[in-house]
């Protein structure tokens, strides 16, 4: 993470000429222009600009959304996320807060009870665990224990899951943890399309949305098409996406996982394996009539995740199959997840505790009943 | 500063009776101090000196000194002579009212005592007996447009607040007619009407909601620009919730960003079973406030028209927008933790000792000294409140349990975070959703 940082201060310094936050003109002017030439040429963005163009416009279209954490506002966001932001709304509407989670967390909920429209920050999902009680006990069950009469309209968005080498208290995914909350709605964005949609869709939503972003997507640049960047642009929440249609195996995975398996499945193309990749986008709901309408055409499973396995997100999408899809299946269902350790800090070990592609590919090969790549005529 | 050191600090005696002598109302700086006597008496302000105006503040900053001139609490005899209308604390309305929302209190916690022994109500249900004079002395001050966030012991909050007995008791007998429809119960009082935010499980729960709300009203005033009065926020919480993190982080924001909260603790000594002073380092919580700017007070919270004084005070300074305030309130439950707690730990000396200073019997005897009201006139009260009580049962009983379908409702406010159905359809859309037939 202090690598990450220093390489955003030292690009944020040099687009502002040397004030932290100092000059919102030309703050401002570079986002204009970055923003016109997003607009011109329509082609691609990174997740981070789609993240903060969203943000924007939902700002500038309901003045009840207000956005809160920690750096979120003169430090322009602790990954840049939300750039730009107090410049352009005020510091009433993008608010520094102390480093008090649960305090903070707390007041978020309470004022979208009231009304307002909270996107709470959190750096990582990791600092979340200190605001767990109210994530899980005021947010996702109000609307449930008041009988339906108060609502909680809140985004809590932030990185999930494993960045590069900031070992075990800053790298574990919560996918699964807040999956299986009822009452929550679990987002999981991969591209820029899915972070755009998706984080309308929740600004939007009168429920409690848990947003689980992925660091290292930040800066990924990818196409989109005229139609994302329309200010009316939204995903529908709890409906995956086929990133690549396949016939012989089913890869389910999502946020950077997807990214791995879209690799993985060019690979495998190549020795003949057809292989149709679910980018799940929600957690919660979870898709599984996508999810089961691909195994029945594929016959065989993959699922993919950089969490802990036991009772992990691929182990429920494992269990979802094997219920409603069982005779279908041609090959046992298959989970890659991350190592059943903590995040250990070398690189090689880090390498190791999280799935690779080579990992998918072995995994697809053995699904497929391929004991090694067919093209290799020598052993 | 000299008066300060002449204070003496507390010293907690393990007999439990408080020997705290002096409270102080004010933030840093104050010099003067309220007196307060631990007899009956303070309820006719016998004996007691209202603090006055800080001079100045500790620490400068933004800190805003502390309150002005509460009125002040005149020695008044209690030997029954008629006394000057215009020292009175309340007029005749105001105490009827007063005394009315007390009875309701303790006669309807009564009743839930009854109905738990018979059955009719179930799980954990704690009781206020005793405390009525906060809820009373606070809420009946605030209108329907301002917020009360509690903890599990809310059943008087909500009535104080304005959410019917009817809709209380029926909540509590886990009926579909209760106030959240029976899916919160005893722990989970909400009401969207009635500004209720809550009724939470965990301690200290609570305060960030309250604090979330007066951050929406001030951000409603200046930054949607609506006009009126600025909604207030109160929470409510006990002894054991001020050492708990969340209050402190919640003291910090509040007094940073100015926030129209209140925040009382109604410290009854005792966290369970775990007494007050064997758990905190610094019994006297009021304390807490100075450090972080904030006006703060401690008054006895067996005494109605006192929590009152102060909490004009409090409210006051809330929606002029000078920010928060931290009150603690000396009170004591009479009934143990919740109906599962065989009570073992406490004194019966200390508890006969709160006993004796009942704030309805202070209030009555308050009333009827002073010619406010006569014996009749608090009969008459007392009678209406057994049949808004008795009726409440009834209804309670008569009502219906929730439908099978009632188990799937309310999860989300919008129905299609069930996702998609096996047809590809919203499940909400699925006809057998709500009639419990869908496969989740």
């Amino acid at each position: 993470m202090l690598a990450a940082f220093g390489k955003n201060r030292a690009l944020v310094s040099s687009l502002l000429r040397g004030g932290n936050g100092g000059d919102g003109a030309s703050a401002a002017a570079v986002w204009a222009v970055s923003k016109r030439f997003m607009s011109a040429s329509g082609d691609s963005i990174t997740v981070r600009e789609a993240l903060n163009s969203a943000i924007d416009e939902e700002m500038t279209a309901d003045s009840k959304v207000f956005v809160m954490g920690e750096e979120v506002g003169e430090y322009q966001g602790a990954y840049k996320v939300t750039k730009g932001l107090l410049q352009k709304f005020g510091p009433d509407r993008v608010l520094d807060t102390p480093i008090t989670e649960a305090g903070f967390t707390g007041l978020g909920v309470g004022a979208a009870m009231y009304g307002l429209k909270p996107i709470v920050e959190f750096m990582t999902f990791n600092f979340a665990m200190q605001a767990i009680d109210h994530l899980i006990n005021s947010a996702a069950k109000t609307n449930y224990m008041s009988g339906g009469t108060i609502n909680v309209p809140i985004v809590f968005r932030g990185p999930n899951g494993a960045a590069a080498g900031v070992a075990a208290q800053h790298s574990q995914c919560f996918a699964a943890w807040y999956g299986q909350v009822p009452g929550l709605k679990v987002l999981v964005p991969y591209d820029a399309e899915d972070a755009r949609g998706l984080m309308k869709a929740a600004i939007r939503d009168p429920d409690p949305v848990v947003f689980l972003e992925n660091e290292l997507l930040y800066g990924e640049s990818f196409p989109v098409s005229k139609e994302v960047l329309d200010p009316s642009f939204t995903l529908p929440i709890g409906k995956a996406k086929i990133m690549r249609e396949g016939s012989d195996l089913t890869i389910v995975t999502f946020s950077k996982m997807v990214g791995y398996a879209l690799k993985a499945a060019d690979e495998l193309a190549k020795e003949g394996i057809s292989v149709e990749v679910v980018n799940l986008r929600s957690i919660r709901p979870l898709d599984r009539e996508t999810i089961n309408a691909s195994v029945r055409k594929t016959s065989r499973l993959l699922c993919l995740e950089e969490g802990w396995p036991q009772h992990g997100v691929c182990a429920e999408i494992c269990a979802s199959v094997v219920e409603e899809s069982f005779y279908y299946l041609d090959a046992p269902v298959e989970r890659i997840c991350g190592a059943d350790v903590p995040m250990p800090y070398a690189a090689n070990l880090e390498r190791l505790a999280v799935p690779q592609i080579d990992d998918v590919i072995r995994a697809a090969r053995r699904i497929c009943f391929r004991k090694q790549d067919k093209r290799k005529a020598t052993a | 500063m000299a008066a300060l050191s002449s204070l003496r600090v507390a010293v907690p005696q393990l007999d439990s009776r408080r020997t705290l002598p002096c409270s102080h109302f004010g933030g840093a700086g104050c010099e003067k101090a309220f007196f307060r006597c631990q007899s009956s008496k303070l309820l006719l302000g016998a004996g007691c000196v209202a603090g006055e105006k800080a001079p100045r503040v500790a620490g400068g900053g933004n800190v805003r000194a502390a309150v002005s001139a509460s009125k002040a609490v005149t020695e008044k005899p209690n030997s029954g002579s008629k006394s000057d209308k215009a020292d009175l604390l309340v007029t005749k309305d105001e105490g009827l009212e007063l005394y009315e929302d007390m009875v309701l209190g303790r006669s309807f916690e009564d009743m839930c005592a009854q109905m738990y022994y018979r059955g009719k109500m179930f799980g954990f249900v704690h009781l206020y007996n005793g405390q009525e004079a906060v809820s009373t002395g606070f809420i009946k001050l605030l209108k329907q447009t301002d917020f009360v966030t509690s903890t599990y012991r809310d059943h008087v909050h909500a009535l104080s607040k304005g959410v019917p007995a009817r809709q209380v008791m029926a909540e509590l007998f886990g009926k579909s007619t209760g106030c959240c429809r029976g899916q919160g119960g005893s722990m989970h009082m909400f009401s969207a009407e009635h500004g209720l935010l809550g009724g939470f499980a965990f301690i200290g729960e609570g305060i960030p909601v309250a604090v979330g709300a007066a951050f929406t009203s001030k951000y409603k005033r200046e930054v949607l620009k609506e006009e009126g009065d600025m909604p207030v926020s109160i929470a409510f919480f006990g002894d054991g919730t001020a050492n708990n993190g969340q209050f402190f982080e919640c003291l910090n924001m509040a007094q940073l960003w100015k926030l129209p909260v209140i925040f009382v603790v109604e410290n009854n000594l005792w966290a369970i079973g775990m007494s007050h002073y064997r758990s905190t380092s610094d019994p006297e919580i009021w304390k807490k406030g100075p450090a972080f700017g904030m006006a703060s007070a401690h008054v006895d919270g067996m005494d109605v028209l006192k929590v009152r004084e102060v909490a004009k005070e409090a409210v006051e300074r809330a929606r002029r927008g000078d920010g928060p305030t931290l009150i603690e309130c000396e009170t004591y439950r009479f009934r143990g933790h919740s109906l599962a707690d065989p009570d073992e730990l406490r004194a019966p000396a200390e508890k006969a000792h709160y006993a004796a200073r009942d704030p309805i019997v202070a209030l009555k005897k308050y009333l009827l000294d002073n010619e406010i009201a006569t014996e009749a006139e608090l009969k008459s009260i007392e009678k209406k409140i057994d049949e808004v009580v008795e009726d409440a049962v009834e209804f309670a009983d008569a009502s219906p349990l929730p439908g099978r379908s009632q188990l799937l409702e309310n999860v989300f406010a919008d129905p299609k975070g069930f996702g998609i159905g096996p047809d590809g359809r919203y499940r909400c859309e699925d006809p057998g959703f709500t009639a419990g037939t869908a496969q989740v």
